[in-house]
């Protein structure tokens, strides 16, 4: 993986990102209340490393992954890609800024269209931004198609006739196809068995060494996260806890969160998992519309404080690259 | 131990338009009482399949249970459900064999309050009246972990979160005092801090109440801290019969090496390659006369695709079905991707 690269050049800046979805109600459509989905973050992403984004459903992760994209207009904040402002850029600007950032989403049963052929579903992007003539881009896609490990005399067929794992190579191979800088992601793996998610996670390594890929990696499963990623940061209802390298997040967790999260996630093996002792936390997630006073995990932190639930702590830096947001050691 | 079930040539079929399914292709098994076993495999190798037909909860048709003997129960109890009338097994289901499933969204009626859904089965299966069945479901709601039992009785199914429905739904299982609950993927759908929770609440049940379970699941992580005994199922057949220990210390089937290479670990020293299983699994319709899991196979020889071979032991509780002995290493290496 790339994370010992040379480079520590800054692909994506994120700044005071924030997303919230309003609720409507009555007759008159009154705003009164929002979804904090997404409640300022501040992050950045290397060129061609991978930024893992690990939290439970409903944490914000996947907004995250859509604001940056510009799939959502943030509420506020700033998304700099190559420098330039997403969220100011708009119309036909924007279009042609979206050849340089793809997305690999969850579900590989919604996100391919059943009656398009795998053919013109991977030709799609290229035709979106008029690349190349027709013959070109037949060409370039049985050239994906290769790339990701089809066979490209597939090139004729329909969604159905393949596996999950295979359709997930087609929407990676569709993520490919515009040659973009950044891909976002989301759970690209979850919805796979087993044995063939390790095809995907080698196939997306693969290529990010191949083509100097730069990646978001949203997922749940933190031991996935670890794997595949060279940093990590834990999202707790709609806010980063912690973020840091990937073994530093293992070996010195700061934030009591990313300590319960990383007690919870079984170890594959018994005898190790016999002498683990488990935090298990209490109750369940508070609900987005109204987060708790001062910080959001608050309500089920095992160690927290007074002051825990009056402020917001800050997101600090202590060492080097390693963000928590958290009183116990801002004391 | 006493023995509480034995499957014995367990063969269940579905009969489609597209031709015969062989879900489930004779297998045996035992469960002593008390004991955990856990059932691994990925989709549609026929892990629910096989514990569905135990109870006889395959829709039929398509489906047909087409061979075997589930003998359930100790001493003069014991009977082969399979051969039991419909009342009879209705009788079992439910009040000496329990079951919880992987989506509490969806096992529970909407438009019924808790209280009505857990006090339903205690007024059908143990004959309480109202008062009594009210009684016993806030003291078992208390049992699972629920807050402030006595006020959510009266709650519907969407005013409780993904964890706590699944509370609800062990509560359920456990209002008859089941001597077997057979859990299907119940911390699939659940978030990590969740799964968690429910998995010490089951293990704290199984040792006050002392049931016996068998946790069906994907997940080779949850069950290594869970199970007392585990079986890898692949196409409808049982490859691998372990101690828990044994197994993930010294797997003896390819696919059970596969799987756990292909696994990601939380505390894996430094990123290395994941050892894929290449290819898929095969097609149930047409499955291959050999052993299933050829094609996708690093150690195959001539004679696996000509014989499917038998699950025999290998060390004392550990059988495999295998013909290679897997500890001497790959024979030949298999190109890449071939399968595919």
């Amino acid at each position: 993986m790339s994370g010992t690269g040379s480079t520590t050049q800054k692909l994506v800046e994120v700044r005071g990102l924030k997303m919230w979805f309003p609720i409507m109600r009555g007759i008159l459509q009154k705003h009164v209340a929002d979804v904090k989905a997404v409640d300022g973050l501040n992050f950045d992403v290397y060129q061609g490393e991978t930024l893992g984004l690990v939290g439970e459903s409903g944490c914000g992760k996947s907004t995250t992954g859509r604001a940056i994209l510009q799939l959502y207009t943030p509420t506020a904040g700033s998304v700099l890609f190559e420098g330039r402002d997403l969220v100011k850029t708009k119309g036909e600007d924007l279009r042609k800024m979206r050849r340089r950032m793809q997305m690999i989403f969850q579900d590989p049963y919604a996100s391919l269209n059943p009656r398009m052929t795998v053919g013109s579903i991977v030709a799609e992007p290229l035709e979106v931004h008029n690349i190349g003539s027709k013959s070109e881009r037949t060409d370039r896609v049985r050239e994906l198609l290769k790339v990701v490990g089809l066979n490209p005399y597939f090139i004729n067929r329909y969604p159905h006739e393949f596996s999950g794992g295979q359709r997930q190579r087609i929407g990676v191979a569709r993520a490919l196809a515009v040659n973009p800088a950044f891909i976002v992601c989301d759970e690209p793996i979850s919805a796979l068995d087993v044995s063939i998610q390790a095809q995907v996670i080698n196939l997306l390594e693969d290529l990010q060494e191949q083509f100097g890929l730069t990646y978001l990696f949203i997922a749940h499963d933190l031991s996935v996260v670890r794997h595949i990623s060279d940093r990590i940061a834990v999202m707790y209802l709609g806010k980063i806890m912690e973020l840091t390298d990937r073994d530093e997040l293992y070996r010195n967790p700061m934030h009591p969160y990313t300590q319960a999260l990383l007690s919870a996630v079984p170890i594959p093996d018994p005898v190790i998992e016999e002498k683990r002792q488990r935090i298990i936390l209490e109750g369940d997630v508070p609900s987005p519309v109204n987060p708790p006073k001062g910080c959001n995990f608050s309500t089920r932190c095992p160690k927290a404080l007074a002051m825990c639930k009056e402020q917001e702590p800050e997101f600090r830096e202590y060492g080097s690259g390693h963000w928590v947001a958290c009183w116990l050691h801002q004391r | 131990m006493t023995k509480l079930l034995e499957v014995k040539g367990l063969e269940t079929r579905f009969f489609t338009q597209d031709g015969v399914v062989h879900a489930v292709n004779g297998i045996s098994y035992s469960l002593d009482e008390g004991e955990t076993l856990a059932i691994v495999g990925e989709s549609g190798c026929g892990k629910s399949v096989g514990v569905m037909s135990l109870l006889r909860l395959i829709p039929q048709p398509p489906g047909k249970i087409t061979g075997g003997e589930v003998f359930f129960g100790a001493g003069d109890d014991r009977r082969d459900l399979l051969k039991l009338s419909d009342d009879e097994i209705r009788q079992v289901r439910g009040n000496r064999i329990a079951m919880i499933f992987q989506d509490p969204m969806t096992s529970l009626n909407p438009v019924l309050t808790i209280g009505f859904q857990i006090c339903e089965t205690l007024i059908l299966h143990m004959g309480m009246d109202k008062a009594a069945a009210r009684k016993r479901a806030v003291e078992l709601l208390e049992l699972v972990g629920i807050p402030r039992a006595v006020d959510r009785l009266d709650d519907y199914p969407h005013q409780f979160s993904g964890g706590m429905r699944q509370r609800v739904m062990i509560a359920m299982g456990l209002s008859c005092n089941p001597q077997l609950l057979i859990a299907d993927e119940p911390t699939t759908a659940l978030d990590v801090t969740i799964q968690a929770q429910i998995t010490e609440l089951v293990k704290r049940l199984r040792d006050e109440i002392g049931m016996a379970i068998i946790w069906i699941t994907h997940d080779l992580g949850v069950v290594a801290g869970l199970a007392d005994r585990m079986i890898v199922m692949y196409a409808g057949f049982i490859v691998e019969e372990s101690p828990v220990k044994d197994l993930y210390a010294n797997p003896r089937h390819p696919y059970t090496i596969g799987l756990l290479g292909s696994l990601p670990r939380l505390d894996e020293a430094r990123a290395h390659r994941l050892t894929s299983i290449e290819g898929l699994p095969p097609d149930l319709v047409d499955l291959p006369k050999g052993c299933p899991f050829y094609a996708r196979c690093a150690y195959r020889l001539a004679k696996c695709l000509a014989e499917n071979p038998k699950l025999e032991p290998v060390s004392p509780g550990h059988k495999t079905a295998c013909w290679v002995d897997v500890r001497a290493g790959v024979p030949g290496t298999m190109q890449a991707g071939e399968a595919l």
